[in-house]
């Protein structure tokens, strides 16, 4: 479930992010703890309050005190832009440097793209 | 931090064995360590000595402050789950658990009976015919319920399967997330224990040569593999800890991270980086079997922390 590479705390943040991205952690509504987090992951508590802290700093979970972690309105706009923002060179490039290696234009890619896409949401999947 | 533990120049001679060889460490207040290295290596040394339970040749030790020779204020703040403890011929479980209770302070009972229960062992069986598993357990259960402020685990899971073992560091985790405390947790299973320790302390040949965190401790190795004439080209100069070859390709472990341009570069000359696992990290740090060139590595990885 956990991958290496990444430091742990910047994964769990992920994990929190991807929740929010995906409306499984609504905003307005309570984010799991950094012992639930800890506990689940199986993870050291202060991994888990490292990677919470992180997403405290950017806004995208809120601290009350004495209740808990929130996350507030705003955050799943904010992490959206970010993403997208992040898009281009976190897909987009890699995609099309491999293309370029085995022999694809940016046309081809296109109407590769579009084929599938088409032939995803036909079938109802939207995400693979 | 606060340190609860402090160590200066600690050495300790068997014989014409050096077992701890002048080391100094301080350990900070509730945070959960791995306490790393191979067999021989003198962990069970260093544990015996802060617990009391052995005397040093020279050198100073300081739990809470003050000297725990003798010192009923110091060790009853301390347990210690010995891998192979051992206990009077006839007692049972029930009888060391019963011991455990009059003597740490903040014995939590509802633990212990729920450990039991999920352990499965058997209380009124003599110690003496357990399996190496249960026996295991007896101590698991102690180290975990005496909620003690420095809890330290030797090797605690000999035995145990892996349902069992999870099981511990399940408890252990959930245990100290409510209370937190201090334990030093001394492992063969690295990877295992990787995410569940907050910093790690390796100690080789007596002497430690990584005190970090683990976070820390996992950027500091890099792994390059691909056509060995590229590899070698890209790790020249580096502090390479272990190199290995198959047929034309190589893979090599190297002290240090690599910056983004690095990193591109590497990828545009078809090398794959991979992380290098806590285990490989110290199973490269600490194998120079039989040479004589111990303390080598050690200097190297030093160097990197500070």
């Amino acid at each position: 479930m956990i991958e290496e590479g990444k430091p742990l705390f910047v994964q769990i943040a992920e994990r929190i992010e991807d929740s929010i991205v995906d409306g499984s952690l609504p905003e307005r509504s309570q984010a799991p703890s950094t012992n639930e987090l800890a506990a689940f992951y199986r993870i050291n508590p202060a991994t888990a309050a490292k990677g919470v802290a992180m997403l405290v700093d950017k806004s995208v979970l809120e601290k009350r005190r004495g209740i808990g972690m929130f996350v507030p309105e705003g955050a799943r706009e904010l992490l959206l832009r970010e993403r997208r923002d992040a898009f281009a060179d976190r897909y987009v490039s890699p995609l099309i440097d491999e293309a370029r290696r085995i022999g694809l234009s940016p046309d081809d890619l296109a109407a590769l793209v579009r084929e599938h896409g088409a032939r995803l949401t036909e079938t109802g999947r939207t995400t693979s | 931090m606060t340190a609860v533990i402090e160590v200066q120049g600690l050495t300790k001679r068997y014989k014409d064995t050096l077992a701890l060889d002048a080391v100094s460490f301080a350990i900070e207040k509730d945070t959960i360590y791995g306490f790393l290295g191979r067999n021989g290596a003198g962990k069970t040394t260093a544990m015996s000595i802060l617990t009391a339970q052995n005397f040093a040749t020279s050198g100073s030790v300081r739990v809470f402050g003050e000297d725990p020779y003798e010192n009923a204020r110091v060790l009853s703040r301390v347990c210690f789950v010995r891998e192979s403890q051992k206990y009077p011929d006839d007692a049972t479980a029930k009888h060391a658990l019963a011991a455990a209770r009059l003597f740490f302070p903040h014995w939590d009972q509802q633990l212990a009976d729920q450990l039991i229960d999920e352990f499965q062992l058997p209380l009124r069986t003599r110690i003496k015919k357990l399996s190496r598993g249960q026996l295991s357990a007896v101590g698991v259960i102690i180290g975990l319920a005496s909620r003690a402020e420095i809890t330290f685990f030797d090797e605690p899971y000999l035995g145990l399967d892996a349902v069992a073992r999870q099981i511990f560091y399940d408890r252990l985790l959930a245990d100290y997330a409510e209370h937190p405390r201090t334990i030093l947790l001394s492992s063969h299973l690295i990877d295992e224990v990787a995410n569940l320790v907050e910093r790690v302390l390796v100690i080789d040949h007596g002497r430690i040569i990584m005190d970090e965190t683990t976070e820390d401790a996992l950027q500091k190795a890099t792994n390059l593999v691909g056509p060995a004439d590229a590899v070698d080209a890209f790790t020249r100069g580096r502090e390479v800890i272990h190199r290995e070859s198959l047929g034309r390709v190589s893979s090599v472990t190297f002290l240090g991270t690599l910056t983004a341009a690095e990193r591109s570069e590497v990828s545009a000359a078809g090398l794959e980086l991979a992380p290098v696992s806590l285990q490989q990290l110290i199973v490269r740090s600490t194998q120079h079997a039989g040479t004589s060139e111990q303390g080598a590595p050690a200097a190297d990885l030093k160097e990197v922390a500070s």
